[in-house]
């Protein structure tokens, strides 16, 4: 049991041990193994002196090939810039009210804007763009400031209510909590209810009727279809920003909303704000 | 001893049912109170039997074999439990409305996904594991189980742990480390009972009767000590309190993610891959009965194996923060690890010349081989897709969920399945298992899926990976996120389907066991005399 002994199958010597009756054989390694094992090194070391790997006291080999993960990101950033250099130009160029739907240049503008979207306006307006609470739906073709591609141009530039750009889109709704009465604000509220819907208290709405044209109308318009230039929604469309509720009118009439949005002029380059314009334009709702 | 014992227990049960009081989360206090009840009836029963006459504990010159029956049947319990919640998180993930309501916040797929992991790799895996080990290191040792006690110990210890582990992630308890998920005192719990498990190991090897120590037990030793390790190092962690399961990381960043990849790699490395070479350089020389191929080939493949796998976690952190030196040396060491991986496969499959006949005949050596075949396949696929350029395609894709499965299925799961129809007649005193053609069932069965699974992973995989990177003329991303989710759909039936027949197969087999154990009686096996254990010439 102790002894080496040579095994009747292959004629291989074992090599004389025994655990529970598992012998073992004193076979050689495999060659192939055994050399592609050596090969594998070679290639190893070969890979470790062309590429980073070595750490040092301060820092790491650097490798003969003067390769990094960054460096092949930035030069695959930099081919395909210089591949869309001339659309570049040309979009910072071109009026954009011309620009024709089915051009080169056009689907340049919508990729490259749609890229600009999400990783900069989805936060707020959605990943698809379907706005939120509180933020503009862009799907649609109801515009608080204008839905042509130069009045979205103008509103992503300059932003809305923002304290950093001059030229901001800017308009301010007073707060009527402290101007009406609790009973004159349930008669607004339930006035501009009724400019949507056919629910609502016919009394109520008249006597409401009556504070609208008097304190809101300059802005909203008599018959509340909103005003483009001041940007004063339409409350007749029945597409509301903060909701159409009683109660969320009765706090948005109360306390009014003052929703801020940034100038991305000051954040993005020109070609940028151009193609995130086009993309926006592009979405449905552009005029 | 037994004062001290109730000492101990009637500590915990308090300490445990004050924690349950003050408990600030839900799974603390489950746990906690789980504790209470485990060391509150420990105590009773230990009570019950202290200053009785003590009856004799076996006697020492037969194997400890009653920690390995139970061992064998809490591998068989967690696998069907660990493969069922695989196969339902695979439909969920077709069909999300298998997310279903009244399940959101336990069993909707982001909870029930680690306890698939643990389920499968730690319980059904590390069931394996212990009781394979102690019954290999026994035998090839010659000699009984040291520490007496002590392995029964360690096997409910580790039961205890993965109910607290699973509970857990079902409550929300977890550090989000992947496989390394439980929250700070279930890691210490199970750090304690890995020390005892270490000790029996240890133990039983220092005291064998057999001038050598076989090669099975370098590798299961080798798993023991660096799981020890690994465990230790990545579950490093503060309490945010006593009475909370929360804990914060005392490494951040991409420190945070490296350790966590060391860990999560070795333990691929050294429970997957160098347990389970342990388990096959036991049962596959028993099963063929031939002498084991090569005496060199397994200690030059055992020391580089372990050598190289230590340094081969990096490549799980391609293209991140991670510096691209670290990424290099990831990378080398991977494909440096090919042969020596390899090695396994070849001294397993060659242990075979002279008896690949049995092929024909034998079912269970059918597992063993097939599973070596997934062995090498999965040992090639791994170098390959640790080289960066592979990886920038693979990575995040569901390559990696098939490349896991072909090892884990094909290799872990066929080899463990194969230790059990060796296992289970033997333990309880059969000449073999019920039915042979039910093992031939779940052979099939089993191959069958784990080829859906495979395959269809590596389509969807190298799909979406493509569909990813696909960018128009301008260089803009011409799919969506959500275009790749759907067109996967049909592969992800395909896999679910896998997943049924890889759990049906497993069924047969505990079908097939519970025939063999019906009426059987617990095996004593004596060890052997010590005259023909002279010690081995040399």
């Amino acid at each position: 049991m102790s002894e080496r002994k040579i095994d009747d199958e292959t004629g291989v010597e074992t090599t004389g041990h025994s655990w529970d009756g598992i012998e073992e054989l004193n076979n050689p390694l495999p060659r192939w193994w055994l050399w592609t094992l050596y090969a594998c090194i070679v290639w190893a070391i070969g890979y470790t002196i062309a590429y980073p790997a070595w750490p040092m006291i301060s820092g790491a080999t650097q490798g003969m090939l003067g390769f990094s993960t960054r460096g092949q990101v930035a030069a695959d950033i930099i081919e395909h810039e210089a591949k869309n250099e001339a659309l570049v130009a040309e979009l910072v160029a071109a009026d954009l009210t011309t620009l024709p739907p089915s051009s080169d240049l056009h689907r340049y503008a919508v990729a490259r804007g749609g890229s600009v979207f999400r990783a900069q306006c989805s936060q707020c307006h959605g990943s698809g763009a379907a706005g939120a609470v509180g933020y503009p739906n862009l799907l649609d073709n109801d515009w608080l400031w204008g839905g042509d591609i130069e009045s979205i141009s103008a509103t992503i530039t300059h932003g809305v209510r923002n304290e950093t750009d001059l030229d901001a889109r800017y308009s301010e709704m007073p707060a009527y909590g402290d101007i009406f009465a609790e009973e004159e604000i349930e008669a607004v509220v339930e006035f501009v209810a009724s400019l949507s819907s056919t629910e609502f208290d016919t009394d109520l709405a008249q006597a409401g009727s009556e504070l609208f044209l008097d304190n809101c109308a300059a802005c909203h318009g008599d018959e509340g279809l909103g005003d483009q230039m001041l940007g004063a929604p339409n409350l007749a469309d029945a597409i509301w920003l903060y909701g159409g509720d009683r109660d969320t009118l009765t706090e948005t009439v109360s306390n009014a909303r003052f929703g801020v949005m940034p100038a991305w002029g000051q954040r993005l380059s020109d070609v940028d704000v151009r193609a995130v314009s086009v993309y926006v334009h592009a979405l449905g709702g552009g005029e | 001893m037994n004062y001290l014992k109730l000492v101990i227990l009637g500590l915990v049960t308090l300490f445990a049912a004050i924690a349950t009081n003050w408990a600030h989360d839900l799974a603390y206090q489950v746990h906690a109170l789980l504790v209470m009840l485990v060391a509150a009836g420990m105590f009773i029963w230990v009570l019950r039997r202290t200053d009785e006459p003590s009856k004799v504990e076996g006697p020492s010159a037969v194997y400890f074999d009653g920690v390995i029956r139970a061992g064998v049947i809490a591998t068989a319990f967690w696998g069907i439990a660990g493969f069922l919640v695989g196969t339902f998180i695979a439909f969920q993930l077709a069909f999300p409305a298998l997310n279903f309501e009244f399940l959101q916040g336990f069993g909707n797929f982001g909870r029930l996904r680690p306890l698939h992991t643990s389920a499968v790799i730690f319980a059904f895996g590390g069931n394996a594991l212990i009781a394979t080990s102690f019954y290999v290191v026994q035998r090839t040792s010659a000699v009984r189980l040291w520490g007496g006690n002590t392995a029964w110990f360690v096997f409910w210890g580790y039961q205890l742990f993965i109910v607290l582990a699973a509970t857990g992630y079902l409550m929300g308890a977890t550090q989000s480390k992947e496989y390394a998920e439980p929250e700070w005192y279930v890691d210490i719990w199970l750090t304690v009972v890995w020390l005892a498990y270490l000790a029996v190991y240890l133990g039983t090897i220092v005291k064998r009767r057999e001038k050598h120590i076989y090669v099975a037990n370098w590798f299961f030793l080798s798993f023991i000590i660096t799981v020890a390790m690994l465990h230790l190092v990545n579950n490093l962690s503060i309490p945010v309190s006593i009475w909370g399961s929360k804990s914060v990381q005392v490494f951040s960043g991409v420190q945070d993610a490296m350790t966590q990849w060391w860990y999560g790699h070795n333990a691929v490395g050294f429970f997957l891959t160098a347990g389970f070479l342990g388990m096959m350089y036991y049962f596959v020389p028993k099963q063929a009965g031939r002498p084991v191929y090569s005496y060199k080939l397994s200690i030059i493949h055992f020391w580089a194996l372990i050598f190289l796998y230590i340094w081969a976690g990096p490549h799980h952190l391609h293209y991140t923060a991670l510096p691209d030196w670290a990424s290099t040396l990831g990378m080398v060491f991977s494909i440096v690890l090919w042969m020596p991986s390899w090695g396994g496969m070849i001294n397993g499959l060659m242990t075979l010349q002279g008896a690949w006949d049995k092929l024909r005949t034998d079912p269970i050596m059918r597992m063993f081989v097939l599973s070596l075949g997934f062995y090498g396949m999965s040992t090639f696929e791994g170098p390959m897709m640790s080289i960066r350029a592979v990886n920038s395609l693979s990575h995040y894709t569901d390559w990696t969920i098939g490349h896991v499965h072909s090892g884990a299925l094909g290799w872990n799961g066929m080899i463990t399945f194969g230790a059990i129809y060796f296992l289970t007649p033997k333990l309880w005193g059969r000449d073999k298992m019920y039915s042979m053609s039910a093992i031939n069932w779940h052979f099939w069965l089993a191959t069958l899926g784990i080829v859906l699974y495979a395959s269809s992973m590596w389509v969807t995989g190298i799909m979406e990976g493509l569909m990813w990177r696909e960018v128009d003329d301008q260089g803009f991303l011409v799919n969506s996120f959500a275009d790749t989710v759907s067109a996967k759909f049909p592969m992800y039936v395909v896999r679910g389907l896998g997943g049924v027949m890889f759990l049906a197969g497993a069924l047969v087999m505990c079908w097939n066991m519970w025939m063999t154990i019906r009426g059987a009686k617990p095996a004593t096996v004596s060890l052997p005399s010590a005259k023909s254990n002279a010690v081995p010439a040399e």
